[in-house]
């Protein structure tokens, strides 16, 4: 006779919001079907795509048949680690030359979000984070399963589809001393609105004169504009400066590495001895949550960044698939022009990195779906990686009936 | 531009109204981290890295529980060379699901629950890829945690040190049980039997379905006929951590006998299961959590759960070696010749057992040294002092952990002799 389960009553938990969408595009039969959800990069076939010198990257590491996969440290790979420091901080970061910066390989820009939110609430004084409006939809679970209270602060603006920078002063303003902000490093996800320079410079004298803690979520460094520096020039300013402050990096988009769940988590701090011991504290987080990183990914990005030809490679298909999606804003941006389609669309070429914040409500996004197969989260966003120059017509048209009939 | 740059003035001089640390130069002030302190090392990895740091060309290894060849070296296993020379290139790389590989799970599950398992074609388990063994424990204490959060864990004395801080940083209180038993160096069944008695009814425990770590000791097949008994009686959900399957005895079936005893007596229980030791697949990260509920409608409420909790964790776990895995487990070729390979790496562990056991016998040492041979799995619990062991590092240069566990896969047919009268000397006077 069987025991009754302990669990009997769980109830089901929803569908991701996100992952959800790929899930019921999968189970739509129409051949004219188009997923713009999840931020995967597609070619213009709308194939996925590895990257030439990650297959390189590859075959070098199968064919070294000295490689032993045994368990990395619980930092992970040091090499992985070093390199990844001086691709977000820049190779001639003082930060790094100071030995302040302590590097943890975590699982892609998730686990690093995660453990270093962990670290905070076990270690920071202020255990408040102000997450922008809006943001990906991952973000606050992680920081709340962490311990941390979460708030938000002004971000995007709907009136314009840009940043509501006078909102965004005001709510951090209005912080705590102290509190921990979340900043997207660029391409924000899911609006696409960045802060220009000149912004990105009166946030951080704000935050800093506050006192303010700044955790960078880098998911597309290279991948907004092209240039690995450019993007990540907002974190450069802040560590400039001299001041303290988390960056939290991922592999998945800008190395196609989505599934190897590759990142690294990165605090700067004020000395080399502070470092250190928030070094060992760090491998306190990692050790009952996963033991170790995974080796596979973090041993292929190490093997591009340090040969500097397949470093060379990978800033060119980088810089490729950034080019292919600033395309597509192009396109669709016109052909929504050409049609005629009621309504400012500027926004689409304003906004940079992945997706796109289309201004598409609810509603409009479900007639979307039911009537031209497109799949895409509720609240408008689209993924421009998942567009082709085929597929944009498709696009445009249903656009184009659900702002005319739901406008 | 004006309007904004007063209103940051205003903003500024309104914090400084307040009195708040500035941030304007930095060389004022000081670090957020100022107050942290430097955690402890941790006690088993941190052996590893002392022997590393060790320049005698003496020292031996049987800190960390990785398998090495009779060479001292670490081995990757033919078919999972095989598998990895298929894979690469192949593959997109592209997200798992939340729950990771479904081919994986499926043939892991097999491999717990029994190659034609009624409960895996009545979906009647949840199961989701984990990070290894550790994920899988983290993930489950996290879902205790949610959906019990009155509730305990037991766990057995000794265990895997890592186990406390899992349940711990998931915020379930532990209780222990008893279970090795210093005198004979084998299993205290009846302090065991006392403690899943004398808890609450309905209590969680965690059970090392074979090869326990650190002690080796595991209960017979009667014994533990009489633990599910018992389970029954009390209604407690048993948690295995199953880490060795196949390491045990060289025979996966042989080793998810316990897992078969509790199945014939239908517990629904939770397995975590690693394949860091059994496929060498230890830095892949890859393994599994399993939970057996009563129908499918419960396993997918179940299975979603825990997706929920992964998400915010990791979103979604590795591919590469969940692809090992399925490409090893769904191919007859390949899944023979690991069965094979695994043989040969429990059969050389048991091998070593013998020989150290001979050496210390032959050396004339006063104590008995039976329970290594009569223990299983990777770990030989020796019953050492730690003060016994420190005197092995310093004066023999013998890594181990200072609880006497020695690693018998760091242990060689060209080390065992050393060992052997390294263990005598410090122990003869005992």
């Amino acid at each position: 006779m069987d025991s009754d389960s302990v669990f009997g009553a769980i109830v089901r938990a929803p569908e991701d919001p996100i992952l959800g969408v790929t899930v019921a595009y999968n189970k739509d039969p129409s051949p004219n079907k188009l997923n713009l959800g999840v931020g995967a990069y597609r070619t213009e076939e709308g194939k996925p795509v590895v990257l030439s010198v990650v297959r390189k990257a590859e075959q070098l590491l199968v064919n070294d048949q000295s490689q032993i996969k045994e368990y990395l440290p619980i930092v992970g790979l040091a090499d992985f680690n070093k390199l990844s420091a001086k691709l977000i901080f820049g190779a001639d970061s003082p930060a790094i030359q100071q030995n302040r910066v302590v590097t943890v390989q975590c699982l892609s820009g998730t686990g690093s979000l995660r453990v270093g939110a962990e670290f905070l609430a076990r270690h920071y004084h202020e255990l408040t984070i102000y997450i922008p409006q809006p943001t990906w939809g991952n973000h606050p679970k992680i920081f709340t399963l962490a311990g941390l209270s979460v708030k938000t602060y002004r971000y995007y603006d709907p009136a314009t589809r840009g940043l509501n920078f006078q909102g965004l002063l005001e709510d951090l303003g209005a912080a705590p001393s102290g509190a921990i902000v979340l900043l997207h490093a660029c391409a924000h996800n899911p609006t696409g609105v960045d802060p220009t320079l000149e912004q990105w410079e009166q946030i951080r004298q704000l935050m800093r004169s506050k006192g303010l803690l700044p955790f960078f979520d880098s998911a597309y460094q290279g991948f907004a504009s092209g240039s690995l520096d450019a993007d990540a020039q907002s974190v450069r300013t802040f560590v400039a400066d001299g001041g303290e402050c988390l960056v939290a990096q991922s592999y998945a988009k800008n190395m196609g590495l989505y599934g190897e769940r590759v990142g690294a988590l990165s605090i700067v701090c004020k000395t080399e001895d502070v470092a250190s011991r928030v070094e060992s504290q760090l491998k306190l987080v990692i050790r009952p949550m996963y033991s170790n990183p995974p080796i596979h990914g973090a041993s292929i990005v190490a093997t591009i960044l340090k040969d500097s030809n397949m470093y060379n490679e990978w800033t060119v298909e980088l810089k490729a698939m950034a080019d292919r999606i600033i395309s597509m804003r192009q396109q669709l941006y016109d052909a929504l022009s050409a049609k005629g389609t009621p309504g400012d669309w500027s926004h689409i070429i304003k906004q940079i990195g992945m997706f796109t914040f289309t201004g598409l409500n609810s509603e409009q996004v479900a007639f979307m779906t039911k009537e031209y197969h497109i799949y895409m989260t509720s609240d408008g966003r689209i993924s421009m990686a998942g567009l082709s120059s085929k597929t944009v017509p498709h696009l445009t048209d249903a656009i184009h009936a659900a702002v005319t009939r739901f406008g | 531009m004006a309007v904004r740059n007063s209103m940051l003035n205003r903003l500024l001089s309104r914090s400084s109204d307040l009195g708040v640390a500035r941030w304007m130069s930095s060389s004022s002030s000081s670090s957020w981290w100022k107050s942290v302190e430097p955690a402890p090392k941790d006690p088993i990895l941190g052996v590893t890295e002392a022997f590393l740091a060790d320049p005698s060309p003496d020292k031996v290894n049987v800190g960390v529980g990785a398998y090495r060849d009779d060479n001292g070296k670490p081995v990757v296993l033919d078919c999972v060379r095989e598998a990895e020379r298929r894979i690469a290139g192949s593959s997109f790389m592209e997200y798992l699901p939340m729950g990771g590989s479904v081919k994986m799970v499926e043939e892991t599950l097999k491999l717990a629950y029994g190659e034609n398992s009624e409960l895996i074609k009545d979906k009647r388990i949840a199961a989701v890829q984990s990070l290894s063994g550790t994920g899988a424990c983290r993930l489950f204490a996290d879902f205790q945690k949610r959906f019990h959060p009155d509730s305990q864990i037991y766990i057995p004395v000794p265990t895997w040190a890592n186990h406390h801080n899992i349940w711990r940083d998931a915020h379930v209180p532990q209780r222990t049980y008893h279970y090795y038993h210093p005198e004979t160096k084998g299993l205290d069944f009846a302090g065991l039997m006392d403690d899943i008695k004398n808890a609450p009814n309905g209590s969680f425990f965690l059970l090392h379905a074979c090869a326990h770590n650190p002690t080796g000791v595991d209960p017979s097949e009667e014994q533990w006929k009489e633990i599910s008994y018992q389970f029954k009686v009390k209604g407690h959900f048993p948690f295995f951590d199953m880490a060795y399957q196949g390491f045990a005895s060289g025979d996966p079936e042989r080793d998810a006998k316990a897992i078969r005893i509790f199945l014939e007596d239908g517990h629904l229980f939770g397995i975590a299961q690693s394949y860091a030791k059994n496929m060498g697949l230890y830095g892949q990260r890859v393994g599994c959590l399993s939970v057996l509920c009563e129908d499918e409608k419960q396993a997918v409420a179940v299975k979603s759960q825990l997706q929920q909790l992964a998400r915010p964790m990791y979103s979604n776990p590795p591919l590469h070696g969940a692809l090992i895995v399925s490409t090893i487990l769904g191919d007859a070729d390949l899944k023979n010749l690991w069965l094979k390979e695994v043989k040969v790496m429990a059969d050389r562990i048991i091998g070593m057992r013998t020989a150290l056991q001979e050496n210390l016998e032959k050396l004339r040492s006063p104590l008995s040294w039976e329970h290594i041979t009569n223990q299983i799995g990777m770990f030989c619990y020796s019953g050492m002092t730690p003060e016994q062991v420190d005197r092995l590092t310093n004066e023999f240069h013998i890594y181990l952990t200072r609880n006497g566990r020695i690693s018998m896969a760091g242990v060689t047919t060209g080390n065992v002799g050393y060992l052997a009268n390294a263990i005598h000397e410090v122990t003869k006077s005992a």
